[in-house]
């Protein structure tokens, strides 16, 4: 029961509530940073593993705010924690492990300010999820988004390549294209419900 | 006087902050569903801009530079923090409708970019009358896009049924119907602007976010 749980959260973070193409979070790296299939993986990863930490420090850290009356501090709190954490990592990269650090050093700060970080950690209490199932979904939201800019890092290529309207020539165009790749992840709508009978 | 006129009016159109300078795209995508909710939005992210805006000029002499960011970001999480409280309190129907993007004002990066390009540099009237004019510029294109996917997604405009004789087309109230409007919206902006000759290079993320030399993100796209 609780794998099934933990399941479809897992699942549905990734096809269903797509946390780029469904929940609109990320958009700036998801435009940005997709132009090339390596920057498009390291973004995302760096995502997933900040993603992680920050809920499993903000979800004990939101138990200690409810216990002394002080949840309007809520976000104030989270942000500095996701700020002070990106540093930390950082940080800790670069001095222990430098070769990964080479691989997604360089997109960390920009991580601080992404919405999708920010936003997991609020959604997941707004959820009432457990640690473990806050922890899923962090993970899960984390891969969706792997796998958005994995797949609309191709599509860009071929957008790259076509010949627009002279206004369209640009962001206009990846937009649109965005609509559509977009509009494939509709078609997984209840598909995780019916596979976990959730 | 008119000068600082241009300061506001500069904010609405020439340096429109979502069509023209592509920041905040996350909020106007996804709450824009309803145009009621893209004017509640809109205004909600002005009443920040104005304070974090006001706060950031007066204390610019203060803030040492290298820790400018994280200084902005306390500053406007606290106006944030100001605004949740007052529409939980008084527009709770608000506060359901725009859900977790209300606490994502902070990390909106209009505010941010704003207070790095603008509010840093000047007084604290002028940065007061910058994020109005931002804000204003925000809202009447979320007002803008709300609008086109309410008539065309659920037939009605500000919730008033507008009798159109045919289906609404549900497509325009779903995710890929944002992505769509705002693309079409802002080609027909640089359409616009190839007519008035004032075409700008739209940029994407970091590369075109003003808070890239805060945060050093600038190097990591190169």
């Amino acid at each position: 029961m609780i794998a099934a749980k933990l399941g479809a959260i897992f699942f549905s973070m990734i096809l269903v509530n797509n946390y780029v193409l469904v929940k609109f979070l990320g958009i700036c790296p998801f435009l940005g940073v997709s132009k090339q299939l390596s920057s498009a993986v390291g973004m995302a990863v760096a995502v997933t593993v900040v993603m992680a930490m920050a809920t499993a420090v903000t979800w004990p850290l939101q138990q200690l705010l409810e216990r002394f009356d002080l949840v309007y501090l809520q976000t104030i709190a989270f942000i500095l924690v996701i700020a002070v954490l990106v540093q930390l990592l950082e940080l800790f990269l670069k001095k222990f492990i430098p070769p990964l650090y080479v691989a997604l050093g360089v997109y960390l700060p920009l991580i601080t300010t992404n919405c999708a970080v920010l936003g997991v950690t609020i959604l997941n209490i707004d959820e009432g999820y457990s640690y473990i199932e806050s922890l899923v979904c962090a993970v899960g939201a984390g891969i969706g988004f792997l796998l958005a800019m994995v797949l609309f890092s191709g599509v860009r290529r071929r957008v790259e390549d076509a010949n627009p309207p002279k206004c369209m020539e640009g962001l206009p165009i990846t937009l649109i294209a965005a609509a559509i790749t977009a509009l494939s992840f509709t078609g997984f709508g209840g598909i995780v419900e019916n596979i976990f009978g959730v | 006087m008119n000068q600082k006129l241009s300061i506001v009016w500069n904010g609405i159109l020439k340096e429109n902050p979502s069509l023209r300078l592509v920041l905040g795209t996350c909020p106007t995508l996804a709450v824009t569903t309803l145009a009621v909710n893209g004017l509640g939005m809109g205004l909600a992210a002005t009443f920040v801009l104005i304070c974090s805006g006001a706060a950031v000029s007066a204390l610019r002499n203060v803030i040492p530079s290298k820790v400018r960011l994280p200084a902005y970001i306390t500053i406007i999480a606290a106006f944030v923090t100001l605004l949740m409280m007052l529409v939980k309190a008084y527009l709770p129907a608000l506060n359901s409708a725009l859900g977790v993007y209300l606490p994502l004002i902070v990390v909106n990066c209009i505010i941010l970019g704003r207070a790095e390009m603008f509010a840093s540099k000047n007084k604290v009237f002028d940065s007061a009358l910058d994020g109005l004019g931002m804000g204003l510029g925000f809202t009447l294109t979320l007002v803008l896009m709300g609008s086109i996917r309410e008539i065309l997604g659920s037939g009605t405009f500000f919730g008033l049924d507008l009798h159109i004789p045919m289906d609404p087309m549900t497509v325009f109230i779903t995710p890929p119907g944002g992505f769509f409007v705002f693309g079409i919206l802002m080609g027909l902006a640089v359409l616009l602007e190839n007519h008035t000759g004032h075409r700008i290079e739209r940029r994407s993320s970091c590369e075109g976010c003003p808070s890239a030399g805060v945060c050093g993100g600038e190097e990591g796209q190169a």
